[in-house]
């Protein structure tokens, strides 16, 4: 196991919230560590809606996901805030006022302050509920490619229309034995560019699309065999094969918070109005994953929620020091840490 | 006389103002709803906690999980799909001609009787 990274605050979620709570912390001069279960920054902006306009930010009259995100990093760069991404949290435990919290990779932090800027919780791939499909998943059945070169020589069938499905079905034309690409209709949602590759194989016969198709079953033995898909009226055809790939898009799950012990509300954890933590002290949800009387799941309120915590966070890592409200305006403390003074 | 009157024309508003949606879960089981018009038929359902949709983005058409299947009789009377809803419902299970995005269709006094059913399981 690898050693113990101790932190003022530990913050779960890389959207926009947590950044902004990057920044808030920051300023009072306490340090974070980020974990998000993406491999990038950013969140629900960056992965769901880069390109969808946002006009509610306050004196931001227009920004994009994208955007909002690229700023916010820009925002928050004096402080060097190390990310941990492609990791969950798995587990929370206590020791005194401290937390001890691990990671899917196995890192282990201790932690006074723990945020939770989870947004509607971690993302996952989507999986057909199909019983046979959830029977042979990692028995020929993926839903993301960890090694590419293990698909040499193989007959793969790759269900989805999106930019993950192509980019796949054209990177592994070049070493696949034979590949067919199944959507539920003619119009693919990728880069033109990857659409017009794939088309390209489809002519050189290199790669077998069928369209107006989606999953219906799969069989086999040990392993993957057979994909079954049907039409719009429910006729099936049945296409033999060693590997299936699903790229469905992501969805999002509440996962392991769900056994942490946190008062919920749905699917959302009820914290109090004044600093925003929940019946577990130190422990605090801000953003949309937060619930209270009057909730409002917009990014502002996150980032209100984001400061006031931040205050409480400041108590727990340093019950000794004295905090005192300033304005980044005249704070010549604060502008030190910006690095603009 | 007057404030019976008054009365009556208040509540001929609240009545015009609200559409009755029926809700059919997975299972069979039906939830008839007066929505007001204006909110749209996933808001309809999560306000009056009807299980079946997740509407896990909040309505920004960005996550698939209203998806809902409109009684055939409805499926040409509804506004068109626009682009997004479409491209969306790549993410949804068992997509059929019948298939919306409940956060997609705004409920007013022309949907007064609309039957949508909800998928097996929204993935």
């Amino acid at each position: 196991m690898s050693e113990t990274i101790k932190t003022d605050c530990l913050i779960v979620g890389a959207g926009p919230v947590g950044l902004f709570a990057v920044f808030e912390l920051g300023i009072l001069g306490l340090s974070c560590e980020v974990v998000d279960n993406l491999d990038k920054i950013g969140g629900q902006c960056a992965e769901l809606y880069p390109d969808k306009p946002i006009y509610d930010i306050p004196a931001l009259p227009e920004c994009t996901g994208l955007s909002l995100i690229e700023n916010l990093q820009k925002q928050i760069k004096p402080f060097n805030t190390s990310f941990h991404l492609n990791e969950r949290i798995d587990q929370i435990s206590n020791e005194g006022d401290l937390w001890i919290v691990k990671t899917s990779a196995n890192k282990v932090f201790e932690t006074p302050n723990i945020f939770i800027a989870g947004g509607v919780g971690s993302f996952e791939p989507r999986k057909p509920p199909i019983e046979s499909v959830s029977m042979f998943e990692g028995k020929g059945i993926e839903y993301s490619i960890l090694n590419k070169d293990y698909y040499a020589g193989k007959k793969i069938v790759i269900f989805g229309g999106g930019d993950s499905a192509l980019d796949w079905t054209v990177e592994l034309s070049k070493i696949a034995s034979h590949i067919t690409l199944v959507h539920r209709r003619d119009e693919f949602k990728a880069a033109q560019h990857t659409v017009n590759l794939m088309e390209a194989l489809v002519k050189e016969e290199k790669v077998d699309l069928i369209t107006n198709h989606q999953i219906s079953d799969v069989s086999g033995d040990t392993r993957i065999k057979k994909a079954v898909i049907k039409d719009k009226s429910d006729e099936t055809q049945e296409i033999e094969c060693d590997e299936i790939l699903i790229f469905y898009g992501l969805k999002m799950e509440l996962g392991p918070i769900n056994n942490w012990g946190l008062n919920l509300n749905e699917k959302q954890i009820s914290v109090n109005t004044e600093n925003f933590e929940t019946n577990l002290p130190g422990v605090f949800a801000i953003g949309d994953i937060s619930y209270y009387p009057g909730k409002l799941k917009l990014i502002l309120s996150g980032f209100h929620e984001a400061a006031l915590a931040s205050q409480k966070a400041f108590v727990r890592a340093k019950p000794d020091e004295t905090l005192t409200f300033r304005y980044t305006t005249s704070s010549s403390d604060i502008q030190k840490k910006l690095g603009v003074k | 006389m007057y404030l019976n009157h008054k009365i009556t024309l208040f509540i001929n508003l609240l009545r015009s103002a609200m559409a009755k949606i029926k809700y059919i879960e997975f299972d069979g089981k039906e939830h008839e709803i007066e929505v007001s018009n204006g909110l749209t038929v996933m808001e309809g359902a999560i306000k009056n906690k009807i299980p079946g949709i997740d509407a896990d983005c909040g309505g920004a058409c960005a996550c698939a999980t209203c998806h809902v299947y409109v009684a055939d009789e409805w499926i040409n009377k509804l506004p068109n799909k626009d682009d997004s809803e479409e491209d969306m419902l790549d993410f949804a299970f068992e997509v059929k001609e019948s298939s919306r995005l409940s956060c997609q269709i705004t409920v007013s006094d022309e949907l007064e009787g609309l039957v949508v059913k909800m998928p097996e399981k929204q993935f």
